[in-house]
């Protein structure tokens, strides 16, 4: 992480003059035996003439733009530029501005220890903080001390499948159409492209008739229309679960998202929230799972109008709605940002530079936690099995998973972001290999005590005459005791 | 067909809306589609009416086209008459691969799983013992370019059985599922309680219009139920749709550009008014269907004018008086049965039909047998009116232990008016115990033979009729108008092979364990017993019933 301090910004209880390094460490505890330490190594420094040009633009995105080319591009890496605290360039009330890429502009604070604090504060925004490595390791978090939200987030995957459905549950009366391969262009692909570095991601979509919803809404007469209630929400997706066919094709864990255009006789159908007041984009969104919007058609304006009635979906909304719901199916939502902060819009990808760094750290971390789970319960069953046999292509994805992931983990003390996921990730391949390979069956080794039944006819006649003068020997011995010596 | 076969429904009238989706193909030979054949295949990942979970499977493993039949029951060629669409008992799966599929053995062993899980079969049996290349038989359906037979691959697992739960799967792949349209009817109870009953899926590349400048994906899905009235009806073979699906035909499904059915009401012997439909059909249409002029009622659903009387469809067929007319014997037909006696040796005997006055025709026979039977190549005979016919013709493949099967395939000549008997003799394998199946007394299933064959028609055809009713355009294009393409299956056999008892090893083990104890035992107690000379008894047993009775009597004993 590089400071960097603009002319009159420098606090006057600097210890050292600049430039110099400082080392902060932090550490988190995700259970007791696991715990994260948290490493930044800051270098202080002044502008460069270059910056100082830049930073005198008129606006804080003028001044972000033209300081990105100067900036170290690496994953993971960040910049802060320190702004006198009277500088024009953040708007009133905000100290922080957060830009699209690696870089935020920071007021100086007066000290050096309101500096640091904000800057703190700063670096969890931008890079992790203790919640969201918790949500990564939610396996191993105790519980009680997770937030709802942490279970909401995909688990880490070398490829994602997005697949979108349009539910037309009433073809009779709606013929509906969207143009879902210019939308996915336009929207969704470059979100992916950006994302593409996190995992691989393939895109379709299908429409489906005759699908209904789980849970008939109940019928409001004051603004004549449908309700879903929020607690009904749950029981929805069931029913359109089983249309929605499995992805025989591959094994990456699948994202939905369904547009639903409700019936004609169940038009229009609202969402209301726990409050009972109707939500405001009409979806809702199921964790690990994905989302689903309810599309009403605006009635015919005469009731004569012959059905079916033509529906062209309007795609701009309903993905803005769908990305919203995948940005925070990964995690990448902005309710943690303190007040005082001002986050630049991520523009057309959908995705700050920064928020992609976060969703790596918090993936690599899983992931790393992911190799020792599975390596661990592979030790178990060798444990388990004494006879089983380890061909030699297992051990040595075995060895391989581990050199990676002790690689993932020196790459990560060294804050190479981008090595420590690529390495991260080819553990968890090797591991998963390992784990399922199928000669590693626990059924195929036949258990020890069955072996031992078969032989029962063999051990049984033969433990009978053993036993019986087991007895013999114990009635004799006790017979002796009683009567010492009776001879003569 | 209803009028034609005593106890058959016509069974190409419940072809479901799904493949109504994309026009009827002019023909894999058809000089548009010759003129392109660099067409490259269409990538789809946007689907419409195309159920997305083959779509992807399509994209994913390189499948140019994709033929699977899941059938019980055994058509009887013989007595129903040529079949619109044969399957052979059990499952059946047949696909072509693309030319940039490198390792298709790896492919079609991953296509078999996954279409084991979509349609839950055990298609995940399908391994190399039962798989085989045929070389002349199965010719790509769809637009093709390059027909290199090591792109193909084909299998069938006669001992599937077919039910419910493969029903399901395969109704769900319909645009309005069992929801609306002709769907409504296939109810699982009254579909199972049939003759025959098979169900296909059909996946090829067609020309997407007649020009033919882009490639579309058909999926055609197919059902073939047999009722048979004339044992279920009491002797009478009136039919209607409510008896045979205990439903009726309300609406179609909204998504359909066609939704009709065919009632086959064809005159026999030149004699008229035999039968009669109700309510009246909105059209009738005269077809040539595999070399047989043909009527037919039809009722097309989407016209208003069907709806608009009654609110429900419920085609009736009456018959006018009892008539015992035999079917008109097909042009051809085939029987196949195993000889011989014992377990050590046995023959497999085929005898194929050609009823035609005065034509000859060639027909290619397709044998695949397990390698647990040996074929003894050099025993192959094939007697037509008592000489022997030499076939133009042999592909032989000889099985490998374990590794795959036997793979025969032969052109032969079948004069006009002639019963050819082709015979081979095997020897039955022994098998390790292990791979025996379950319930090995039921013997081994020996998959049909497929005989694909252009037979010469009687009434000459036209090719535009084809073009005209998409329900009788076939999978397979007929070259002219002079025969048309039939492809047959025979019965599954069903062999037995020397079992042995299973639960004899432990047996063993029980009856070894006892004696090695018994002698243990023995042995154990001669070491371990301490003898001691015996003190002169107490008396007999005389003595002491004395004594009891002298103390119960106060006397002192003896």
């Amino acid at each position: 992480m590089a400071v960097v301090f603009g002319p009159g910004s420098v606090p006057g209880d600097l210890p050292r003059p600049l430039p110099f390094r400082d080392v902060q460490e932090m550490e988190i505890s995700v259970n007791l035996r696991t715990s994260v330490t948290s490493r930044y190594e800051m270098r202080f420094r002044s502008t460069t003439a270059q910056e100082e040009a830049a930073l005198a633009a008129a606006t804080a995105r003028e001044a972000d733009a033209a300081l990105h080319p100067l900036q170290n591009t690496a994953l993971g890496s960040l910049t802060m530029y320190v702004l006198p605290e009277t500088s024009s360039l953040l708007p009133q009330g905000t100290n922080v501005y957060v830009g699209k890429h690696r870089s935020a502009l920071v007021r100086a604070g007066g000290s050096l220890a309101a500096l640091q604090a904000r800057l703190r504060e700063v670096t969890q925004v931008m890079s992790f903080t203790a919640s969201s490595i918790a949500a990564a390791l939610s396996d191993r978090v105790p519980d009680g001390q997770l937030s709802p939200d942490a279970r909401r987030y995909l688990k880490s995957s070398l490829g994602y499948e997005i697949t979108f459905s349009l539910l037309n549950p009433d073809p009779k009366s709606h013929t509906v159409d969207w143009d879902i391969e210019g939308a996915v262009n336009r929207y969704v692909k470059p979100v992916l492209d950006k994302l593409s570095l996190v995992a691989n991601f393939s895109v379709d979509s299908q429409i489906l008739y005759y699908a209904v919803l789980g849970v008939t809404p109940r019928y409001d007469k004051e603004s004549s229309s449908f309700l879903l209630s929020a607690h009904s929400l749950p029981h929805v997706i069931n029913p359109v679960e089983a249309r929605l066919g499995s992805s025989a094709a591959s094994l990456y864990p699948v994202l939905n998202f369904l547009l639903y255009v409700p019936e004609h006789s169940h038009s229009p159908l609202y969402i209301q929230d726990k409050d009972g007041a109707p939500v405001s984009t009409n979806a809702f969104h199921s964790p690990r799972w994905g989302g689903i919007m309810v599309y009403n058609v605006e009635a015919p304006a005469s009731p004569q109008a012959s059905l079916p009635l033509h529906v062209d979906v309007d795609m701009a909304r309903v993905m803005e709605v769908f990305l919203a719901q995948l940005r925070l199916l990964f995690g990448l939502s902005q309710e943690e940002v303190p007040p005082e902060f001002l986050l630049e819009s991520p523009g057309n990808e959908g995705l700050a530079d920064w928020e992609l760094d976060h969703l790596l750290w918090a993936h690599t971390v899983e992931n790393i936690a992911t190799v020792s789970t599975t390596l661990t319960s592979l030790a178990q069953l060798l444990d388990k099995i004494g006879n089983i046999v380890i061909k030699d292509d297992v051990a040595s994805e075995v060895y391989r998973a581990v050199a990676s992931v002790q690689s993932a983990v020196t790459e990560l003390s060294l804050g190479h972001l981008h090595g420590a996921f690529q390495a991260s990730k080819e553990a968890v391949t090797s591991s998963e290999r390992a784990f399922f390979d199928p000669s590693l069956l626990h059924l195929l080794y036949f258990p020890d005590d069955q072996k031992f039944a078969i032989y029962i006819p063999l051990f049984l006649p033969m433990a009978v005459p053993i036993l019986l003068s087991l007895a013999k020997i114990v009635r004799e011995t006790r017979l002796r005791k009683k009567e010492p010596t009776k001879m003569d | 067909g209803v009028g034609t076969a005593s106890l058959a429904l016509p069974p190409a009238s419940l072809e479901a809306p799904g493949s109504v989706q994309q026009l009827p193909v002019p023909g894999r030979d058809s000089p548009v589609a010759r003129a392109h054949r660099g067409l490259t295949l269409p990538t789809v990942s946007h689907y419409r009416l195309f159920p997305k979970a083959l779509g992807r499977l399509v994209a994913a493993l390189g499948v140019r086209e994709l033929h699977l039949a899941l059938t019980q029951g055994f058509w009887r060629t013989r007595y129903w008459g040529q079949p619109p669409l044969q399957a052979p008992a059990g499952a059946e799966l047949w696909v072509w691969f693309q030319p940039t599929v490198t390792d298709v053995d790896k492919a079609w062993k991953e296509l078999s799983n996954i279409l084991s899980g979509i349609f839950c079969a055990s298609l995940n049996f399908i391994d190399s013992t039962n798989t085989v290349i045929p070389t002349a038989s199965f010719k790509p359906l769809g637009l093709a370019n390059g027909t290199d037979h090591h792109l193909l691959r084909y299998a069938v697992l006669p001992r599937e059985v077919v039910c419910t739960e493969n029903l399901t799967p395969w109704k769900k792949l319909l645009p309005c599922g069992s929801k609306a349209g002709l769907a409504v009817l296939l109810k699982a109870e009254r579909l199972f309680h049939s003759s025959y009953h098979s169900q296909a899926v059909h996946i090829r590349p067609i020309c997407r219009d007649a020009s033919c400048l882009a490639v579309s994906w058909e999926l055609r899905q197919t059902l073939t139920v047999v009722f048979d009235f004339f044992s279920s009806g009491q002797g009478k073979k009136d039919w209607s749709l409510f008896k045979m699906f205990s439903r009726t035909l309300t609406d179609t499904c909204p998504l359909a550009s066609q939704s009709k059915v065919y009632v086959d009401i064809s005159p026999k012997n030149k004699e008229k008014e035999l039968l009669e439909v109700s309510p009246a059909p909105t059209s009738v249409h005269e077809a040539i269907v595999q070399g047989d002029k043909k009527t037919y009622a039809v009722y097309d659903l989407l016209s208003p004018s069907l709806f608009n009387t009654s609110r429900s469809l419920n085609v009736q067929l009456k018959w006018k008086r009892p008539q015992d007319t035999e079917m008109p014997i097909p042009t051809l037909h085939a029987q196949r049965y195993v000889g011989g006696y014992g377990l050590q040796t046995g023959e497999i005997c085929t005898l194929i039909y050609n009823t035609h006055p005065y034509r000859a025709f060639p027909v290619i026979l397709l044998e695949t047998v397990p390698w647990y039977l040996r074929l003894y190549v050099h025993t192959l005979t094939i007697i037509t009116k008592g000489k022997e016919n030499k076939p133009s013709y042999i592909h032989y493949q000889p099985a490998q232990d374990r590794r795959r099967p036997h793979l025969l395939e032969m052109l032969i000549q079948l004069p006009a008016n002639s019963v050819t008997k082709i015979t081979i003799q095997f020897e039955r394998a022994l098998l390790k115990w292990t791979e025996y199946p379950p319930d090995p007394n039921h013997g081994f299933y020996v998959g049909s033979s497929v005989l694909s064959a252009l037979v010469p028609s009687v009434t000459a055809m036209k090719d535009m009729d084809v073009e005209q009713s998409p329900l009788f355009a076939s999978l397979f294009p007929s070259s002219d108008g002079s025969s048309y393409f039939v492809r047959l299956y025979t019965e599954p056999l069903l062999v037995n092979l020397p079992t042995p008892d299973f639960s004899m090893p432990y047996n063993v083990i029980c009856l070894t364990c006892t004696v090695v104890a018994v002698c243990y035992g023995s042995f154990y107690n001669l070491l371990t017993r301490t003898f001691h000379v015996e003190e002169p008894s107490r008396g007999g047993l005389a003595k002491r019933l004395a004594n009891v009775i002298r103390k119960l009597r106060g006397v002192p004993p003896l």
